[in-house]
């Protein structure tokens, strides 16, 4: 009964303390799965690329934000909802997605997917049994491909398929799935080819939110002129070069 | 936590795992527990409402106070949950964020549906983008808890229903032969009676309000299911405490913690049961 009372005192304070002082707050919203663009840290925050990015894009746009995750497999329902205001999730720019939401221009180049499975395996394991994230531009990839598609809601659950012999390869972004064979001690390598699909990864926001589109969009120029970008980039992904 | 947990990556064995057990992301997870058993304490006595004015509503005697009653126990008990789950509290923040539009924000001319997105003004956020993240987590949970209450208040309104109606008509006669009212009745033979046969449907419900409790993160409610999926998952060098895959062991901690909770709610019906039964019309009861 005591937290009954205290919850909905909370509660009461805290909408009645709020409503006087409705300043602009963004909020951002990411999966803090996917490292490294995005993920959570020790300390139960979102880090990452995309938080440093996004971080100082807020700052060079003037806005205060706030950091949110949700699954990946509603991040776009929940952002035309109204639950946050943008979206930072590795999410490569696709004309399908265009059609729901807006992007901005891209802040991360267009990355190859790579296949990465058990290292005794040979390039065959591409064209077997392949997992992929539910809703990413690889699971549509393989879909249309011969080979046969297994869909798991996070990253995470896609390397244990392989692992346990689900699933023969899995299809992601060369750098997250880097990480992980980085981290495997031998056990995963890349397999086969690198495959080009998709575009570069954006900041999804609603298409009624043309305003924040703008300035969003004004930062990330102004970050791609000055050259600290490029610099975020390398910092993050092994020294890449992105040559914005 | 502490002094010697500035940098992770000196220290091992009993040091480390009393660093990593206590860092930031853990006691999140700790906390996760205090969520979900408060959301379970919460939500009881509204299902216990809900439940009881359903029953009732199904008993009335006014004709559309019956068919609200039987509705609302046929229709909430026949939808899947998870679609309950993703509808309802959709539904209410949306309407509420309507209603506080329609009201803060008169002068507003642009349409709220502009395609596929939801577009109300700022001020008639709920909650506003401005407040902390834990009024936006305790209004997920206050959501959270009204939609656990309507699902699981129909189950119990049936069961209740039921159990008002076994109880054996000789006792309510036997009531009124003694020149009670049929308020009297009901407060003090009906109710009391009542309990041993919604006891054991009662039960079953609140075991399987237990195990619901994964559907919170539908809400955006970070329950004990997505710390341990989370901090089990493998950490790369990017982490201060890299690990492989350990989402087992995580979720045998739960399996445990789960077991531990139904293992003590069945403590507690027993005696419950044991102390409702004695003196009643029923073979436990008799004995």
């Amino acid at each position: 009964m005591t937290l009954t009372k205290l919850l909905a005192g909370a509660a009461i304070v805290a909408i009645t303390a709020t409503s006087a002082m409705a300043g602009e707050v963004v909020r951002m919203g990411t999966e803090g799965a996917y490292a490294p663009y995005n993920f959570i840290n020790d300390n139960g925050e979102v880090d990452g690329y995309e938080r440093e990015l996004g971080d100082e894009l807020c700052k060079r746009a003037n806005l205060e934000c706030t950091w949110v995750t949700n699954d990946w497999d509603s991040i776009i329902p929940n952002l035309v909802s109204g639950n946050y205001d943008t979206i930072m999730a590795g999410m490569s720019i696709t004309a399908e997605r265009d059609e729901v939401i807006d992007f901005t221009s891209e802040y991360f180049p267009a990355d190859p997917s790579s296949y990465v499975a058990l290292s005794s395996a040979d390039a065959s394991a591409t064209t077997g049994v392949v997992a992929a994230q539910t809703a990413t531009i690889q699971a549509a990839f393989i879909a249309a491909s011969d080979a046969t598609v297994v869909e798991f809601a996070t990253m995470e659950d896609t390397i244990a398929a392989v692992r346990n012999g689900e699933a023969d390869s899995v299809l992601a972004d060369h750098a997250a799935l880097k990480d992980v064979v980085d981290a495997s001690g031998g056990t995963l390598a890349f397999v086969g080819d690198d495959v080009a699909i998709g575009g570069g990864v954006g900041m999804g926001v609603r298409e009624s939110d043309k305003e924040l589109r703008d300035k969003f969009e004004a930062a990330i120029a102004s970050m791609k002129a000055d050259g600290s970008l490029n610099t975020m980039i390398a910092k993050w992904f092994d020294g890449r070069k992105a040559g914005y | 936590m502490f002094e010697y947990c500035t940098d992770p990556k000196l220290i091992e064995g009993f040091q480390w795992w009393s660093c990593y057990l206590t860092n930031g992301k853990h006691i999140s997870f700790y906390f996760s527990f205090i969520v979900v058993l408060g959301l379970l304490a919460l939500t009881v006595p509204f299902i216990l409402l809900f439940g009881f004015t359903g029953a009732l509503a199904q008993r009335a005697s006014f004709a559309p106070l019956r068919w609200f009653g039987t509705i609302y126990t046929s229709m909430v008990r026949g939808v899947p949950d998870i679609i309950f789950f993703l509808f309802v509290p959709i539904a209410m923040d949306q309407g509420i964020e309507v209603i506080r539009h329609k009201i803060k924000c008169s002068d507003w001319s642009e349409p709220i549906r502009q395609g596929n997105d939801f577009v109300v003004c700022t001020a008639a956020k709920m909650p506003l983008s401005s407040s902390p993240q834990w009024v936006h987590e305790t209004y997920g949970f206050i959501l959270a808890t009204i939609a656990f209450a309507i699902v699981f208040g129909a189950f119990a309104a049936n069961t209740i229903h039921g159990a008002l109606n076994a109880v054996p008509k000789g006792q309510l006669e036997t009531g009124a032969a003694f020149g009670m009212s049929p308020k009297q009745i009901f407060r003090r033979i009906h109710l009391p009676q009542m309990w041993v046969y919604a006891l054991p449907g009662l039960s079953n419900l609140w075991m399987i309000l237990i195990k619901a409790s994964p559907l919170l993160f539908l809400l955006g409610v970070e329950d004990i299911v997505y710390w341990a999926r989370e901090l089990g998952g493998s950490k790369t060098h990017r982490f201060a405490y890299p690990h492989g895959d350990w989402r087992l062991g995580y979720f045998l901690f739960l399996l445990v913690f789960y077991l531990f909770l139904t293992w003590v709610s069945e403590k507690v019906f027993d005696r419950l049961m044991h102390k409702l039964s004695r003196g009643q019309n029923t073979a436990a009861g008799m004995a």
